[in-house]
């Protein structure tokens, strides 16, 4: 995986917001490369700029000074499936699938086997708040595989789903993810999902964002939640992450 | 067998009792109206061919609904309430739209749309009349300007309430401005543009009865002629019978927009309100 290409890169970004002067950084000198089939996560206290660095990543966008590099077809999932409320879990994929250009004809066929993938075959007439979070969630992520992007960005797409979901998901989106050959950019701000779900777990810091340390999980798949490696894993890093904010700090005062 | 059949009676019950809880508050109300209005006609408050029995007015409907002239005039009012209504419609949404959709135009005109919503517009008639003369015309340029503004705003409150992360996941998708507004940003500010529909329905109905009586056109009848005649002829059971058709009619159209906006929330699982 070190040899494969490079898919999504920042150098240098910056990022600010409001008038110039008075401007809050949100990002600041961040580098980041990421290469095709990596499961990155990216972890950090709220305020790191993390959905900022994904909004640059999915060019919504545009940093303030620096370069982001994009290398292929990139969809979004949001903490909230933002499903269309009126239209069924059918129709809402559809609707990526008409704008990312498949023809009508194929539609059906495509939408059912996304909807085999994620498991909601007998769910697909139903309406966003028939749907369990969780469901949602599946929805939301065929809808991204409906774009045909091979770059999924993931805003803690699992934070507002209570835990035996949210594990349950972290399998099936592991699975899928390997089988749809993605590459994925998980923000979270719980260590131990990132170190369950990330082949690299990324930390960063806040006011201003950037990034104070990554490491590479080796560990096997797959992973358990609750298993000592993973929350051994976890509480080091979260250490880091607060040493590294506290070296910041330390040079605030 | 048995089990199936108590089921299926409970289900007829339990219908009947819905229909009877949702029912009887409503008559008991149309009782008490009409108890007190006969209270205060036996009371001999007013002659009695200044206040009729409930009697006496149900009568004159009853005799009323019985004619074709009856029939011509509800079809003269409401052909104009429809057609009133359905420009206002187009008109309205074009207009919010455009207003929604460029800035300097909504601060050119946005206050203005506000403003017309809440000029009653019966002033507009002696202009309206002075330019189009005592005709159709005169009336439905009233209508339409008593339910555009409410349509307008209606369509500008909807859009600017659409989700800002609907349209960034329009954005996402790669939807374009057109795709956009049809796919998204329209059936998001749905809602409330029928709020807005429902709210131009009463302005049009306020304004096409003050219409009726002030643009009275020879040998069409309507219902707001059959007040005028009805009050001149001083024909006050007919008077009062037309206006509880009035009544009626505004009440009948209220509910098929309030049942068409319940159906919209509920497949959107938003709360219903009543």
């Amino acid at each position: 995986m070190a040899n494969a290409e490079i898919i999504l890169r920042a150098d240098s970004v910056t990022k600010s917001f409001g008038p110039e002067g008075a401007a809050t950084v949100a990002l600041s000198g961040v580098d980041m490369t990421i290469r095709a089939g990596e499961f990155v996560t990216i972890v950090g206290a709220s305020g790191c700029g993390k959905s900022t660095l994904l909004n640059l990543f999915a060019g919504l966008d545009k940093p303030t000074s620096g370069t982001i590099t994009v290398n292929g077809k990139v969809a979004l999932m949001f903490q909230e499936a933002t499903l269309l409320p009126w239209l069924s879990a059918r129709k809402n994929i559809e609707l990526a699938l008409a704008y990312a250009g498949v023809p009508r004809a194929d539609r059906e066929t495509r939408v059912n086997e996304l909807l085999a993938i994620v498991r909601l075959g007998e769910w697909a007439d139903k309406r966003p708040h028939e749907l369990s979070g969780g469901m949602r969630q599946r929805v939301a992520l065929a809808r991204c595989l409906a774009q045909g992007a091979r770059i999924v960005l993931m805003d803690e797409p699992l934070g507002a789903l209570d835990a035996m979901t949210r594990d349950h998901l972290h399998d099936e989106i592991e699975s899928i993810v390997r089988d749809q050959n993605l590459t994925v950019v998980f923000v979270t701000h719980n260590m131990r999902e990132a170190v369950r779900l990330g082949d690299r777990v990324i930390l960063m810091g806040s006011r201003p964002g950037r990034v104070v340390h990554e490491q590479s999980v080796p560990l096997a798949r797959p992973r358990e939640m609750d298993s000592n490696d993973i929350a051994t894993r976890a509480a080091d890093l979260t250490n880091r992450l607060k040493a590294g904010q506290a070296v910041l700090q330390g040079a605030d005062s | 067998m048995s089990e199936t059949v108590i089921a299926a009676t409970r289900t007829a019950g339990a219908r009947l009792a819905a229909a009877w809880s949702w029912g009887w508050p409503k008559l008991f109300a149309i009782a008490l109206v009409i108890g007190a209005w006969e209270a205060l006609f036996l009371s001999g408050w007013r002659p009695s061919y200044v206040l009729p029995s409930p009697g006496d007015t149900f009568g004159a409907l009853y005799q009323m609904v019985g004619t074709e002239r009856f029939w011509l005039a509800v079809k003269t009012t409401m052909t104009r309430a429809g057609t009133g209504f359905i420009l206002a419609l187009v008109l309205g949404s074009i207009v919010g739209i455009a207003v929604a959709r460029v800035k300097p135009l909504r601060l050119a005109v946005g206050n203005v749309i506000t403003g017309l919503q809440v000029m009653p517009s019966i002033a507009w008639f002696p202009l309206a009349i002075l330019v189009f003369g005592l005709n159709e015309q005169a009336i439905l340029f009233v209508v339409v300007l008593g339910a555009g503004p409410s349509i307008a705003n209606g369509v500008i409150a909807g859009i600017d309430h659409v989700p800002p992360a609907f349209t960034r996941l329009g954005r996402v998708l790669g939807a374009g401005p057109i795709a956009l507004y049809r796919d998204i940003v329209l059936p998001a500010a749905l809602p409330t543009y029928v709020a807005g529909l429902v709210q131009g329905w009463s302005f049009a109905w306020r304004s096409l009865m003050a219409g009726e009586l002030l643009v009275i056109i020879a040998e069409t009848p309507s219902l707001g002629t059959t007040l005028d005649f009805a009050r001149q002829m001083s024909k006050v059971p007919e008077l009062i019978a037309t206006m509880i058709v009035i009544l009626i009619i505004g009440m009948i159209v209220d509910g098929v927009f309030g049942s068409i906006s319940r159906r919209i929330r509920r497949n959107r699982g938003l709360a219903i309100d009543d």
